[in-house]
């Protein structure tokens, strides 16, 4: 039984992506390595979903999302691709990263 | 279920009170079926970006359960009025 919960705090940041940070193996989590590259963070904890259809199924209960990739800062829910899209274009991820104490 | 363009678009106007959606079927570009929205709503107003996927999540949750890939951005009418005339 994975704890979820616990999953997401152990790490600031935390993606729950298709693939490796290495090696996205969609388009979608790929944007997202990108994105917090560009950010320079570039130590977190990244959740392969493809080896594990119950991490799969079961982060997408936890957050009550439907779909991959999932982004945490410091326990909580930040959203998917999208959001993290409109955050860099805004200006609200630095802010978000700040308070975690990365400096983008 | 067969998910168009059109019953997207439908759900979201009557369910969120979306004034207007854009909805782009990108199932030719990926493996799946796969759409792309664009969702203008009074609803919106005032609320996180989180918030307003969810809603627009909670609304397709049926529909999301066959799509493969989804795109949304969510914009009140002022967000919209103000993208539209730059």
């Amino acid at each position: 039984q994975t704890d979820f919960a616990d999953m997401v705090k152990k790490d600031k940041v935390v993606v729950f992506m298709k693939g490796t940070p290495s090696q996205p193996m969609c388009g979608f989590s790929n944007a997202v390595v990108q994105i917090l590259r560009m950010h320079g963070v570039d130590e977190y904890a990244a959740y392969n979903v493809l080896e594990d259809q119950d991490l799969r199924q079961g982060v997408k209960a936890f957050s009550n999302w439907p779909t991959i990739p999932q982004v945490f800062f410091n326990g909580e829910f930040v959203g998917g691709c999208d959001i993290l899209l409109q955050m860099h274009q805004n200006g609200d991820l630095v802010e978000e990263l700040k308070k975690l104490g990365i400096r983008s | 279920m067969e998910i168009t363009v059109d019953h997207i678009r439908n759900k979201l106007t009557t369910e969120i009170g979306a004034v207007h959606v854009e909805v782009e079927d990108t199932s030719p570009n990926r493996c799946a079926a796969s759409f792309k929205v664009l969702v203008v709503s009074p609803q919106f107003e005032g609320k996180p970006l989180l918030q307003r996927h969810r809603m627009v999540n909670t609304c397709l949750a049926e529909e999301l359960k066959e799509i493969h890939a989804f795109e949304q951005k969510t914009l009140t009418p002022e967000q919209w009025e103000k993208q539209r005339a730059p």
